[in-house]
C-alpha cells in the first residue's frame, strides 16, 4: 500500500539507504554499502565511547560526570548481582555494553534533529539489528551452559520436582519456551521502537492535514494531536529506557538459567 | 468480500489484541503499586520481577501489532 501523492508515508522513516555510493562490492553479492542505519550505529558507538571515556578518572571524590558514569555501570553490577550472583560479575561489560548500546541508539532516534533537515535513524528499529543482539545473547547462554554443564544443560528443560508421567510434556514446552527466547527478545524490542514512531509520523500527518484543511479543522484535529503527540514523545522516552533495561534484565535471567540450570 | 477490504477488517481486529494487552500491562503495574503501598519496604526488591511480568504482557501485544503490519503490508 503506496501513500498518495503529498502524505506522510509512515514507513519511510525506516528506509535504508547507502550513504557513500552503493558499490561497495566484497565480493560476489556481497555489498558492504555504508548505510545510514551503519552511520548511527557508529554515531551510537562514538557517542558511548565518550560517555564512558569522560567518566573514567578514579578519583576518590566522583565529579558529576564520573558520577553518572558509575551510577550507570553500578546499576547493571547491581542487576547482575541480584540475578546471577557472584558469578555474575564477569558479564558486567557485556550487559553493560549491550544496555548503553540499546538505550543511546533507542534515544538518538527520537532527537528531534529533523529541523535542521539530519534525519535520525532508529537503528533498534530494524529486526536485523535486534536480531543480531538477541543472537549474541542467546549464543552466550548457549556457550556458557553447555561449556559449563556439558549435556546436564539439558535438565533445564526439567524444572526440579516434575512429576513424571508430566516430564515428556514439560520438557517439549520448557524446549520450545527455551527455542523462543532469542524471537522474542529481538521482536519486543524492534516492534516497541517501530510502533512508536509509527505513531508519531501517522500523528504528524493528522496535524499537517488538518492544518492544511482550513483554520476550523486545524483547530479541531491538528493541535489535540500536536499536544498528543508530545505526550507520546515523552511516552516514547519512557519506553526507549524501558527496553533497553529489560533486554539487559532478560539477558540476566538467561544467562542465570546457563550458570545455575534451574 | 474484497480481500484488500477483509485484510483491512482483520487489522483492525488486531488491534482488540493490543488493547487486551493493554490491560494486561495495567494489571501488571496496578497490582505492583497495589502491594507496594500495603509494604514500601519489600517494594524495591520486586522491581525485576514487576519488569519482567511487564514484558511478557507486552509482548503479547506488539505480537498484535506484528499481526496488524503484517496483514497490512506484507500479506
Amino acid at each position: 500500500m503506496a501513500a498518495e501523492e503529498g502524505k506522510v508515508d509512515p514507513m519511510k522513516q525506516f528506509t535504508i539507504e547507502p550513504l557513500l555510493g552503493s558499490d561497495w562490492q566484497l565480493a560476489d553479492g556481497i555489498n558492504i554499502a555504508f548505510t545510514n542505519s551503519a552511520l548511527w550505529m557508529a554515531v551510537t558507538t562514538a557517542l558511548i565511547w565518550a560517555f564512558v571515556a569522560g567518566g573514567m578518572r578514579r578519583e576518590l571524590v566522583p565529579g558529576r560526570w564520573q558520577m553518572a558514569v558509575e551510577t550507570m555501570t553500578g546499576f547493571i553490577d547491581d542487576m547482575l548481582e541480584a540475578n546471577v550472583g557472584k558469578e555474575g560479575r564477569k558479564y558486567v561489560p557485556y550487559v553493560f555494553s549491550l544496555f548503553m548500546f540499546i538505550l543511546f541508539a533507542n534515544l538518538l532516534g527520537l532527537l528531534p534533529l529533523g529541523l535542521t533537515g539530519i534525519h535520525p535513524f532508529t537503528v533498534t528499529s530494524h529486526f536485523t539489528v535486534t536480531g543480531v543482539l538477541a543472537v549474541l545473547s542467546f549464543s552466550i547462554v548457549l556457550i556458557v551452559g553447555f561449556g559449563k554443564h556439558g549435556f546436564k544443560f539439558f535438565t533445564l528443560f526439567v524444572p526440579h520436582g516434575t512429576p513424571l508421567p508430566m516430564i515428556p510434556a514439560i520438557a517439549l514446552i520448557e524446549f520450545f519456551s527455551f527455542l523462543i527466547r532469542p524471537f522474542s527478545l529481538a521482536l519486543r524490542l524492534f516492534v516497541a521502537m517501530m510502533a512508536g514512531h509509527v505513531l508519531l509520523k501517522v500523528l504528524s500527518s493528522f496535524v499537517i492535514d488538518g492544518t492544511n484543511a482550513g483554520l476550523g479543522i486545524g483547530l479541531l484535529v491538528g493541535v489535540p494531536s500536536f499536544a498528543l503527540m508530545v505526550a507520546i514523545s515523552a511516552l516514547e522516552i519512557l519506553v526507549a529506557g524501558i527496553q533497553a533495561y529489560v533486554f539487559a534484565l532478560l539477558t540476566a535471567l538467561y544467562i542465570n538459567d546457563a550458570e545455575h540450570l534451574h | 468480500m474484497e480481500a484488500e477490504a477483509a485484510k483491512l477488517i482483520g487489522a483492525g481486529l488486531a488491534a482488540i489484541g493490543a488493547g487486551m494487552a493493554a490491560i494486561g500491562v495495567g494489571n501488571v503495574f496496578g497490582s505492583f503499586l497495589e502491594s507496594a503501598l500495603r509494604n514500601p519496604g519489600a517494594a524495591d526488591g520486586q522491581q525485576g520481577r514487576l519488569f519482567i511480568g511487564f514484558a511478557a504482557a507486552e509482548l503479547l501485544g506488539l505480537l498484535a501489532f506484528v499481526v496488524a503490519m503484517i496483514l497490512i503490508f506484507v500479506a
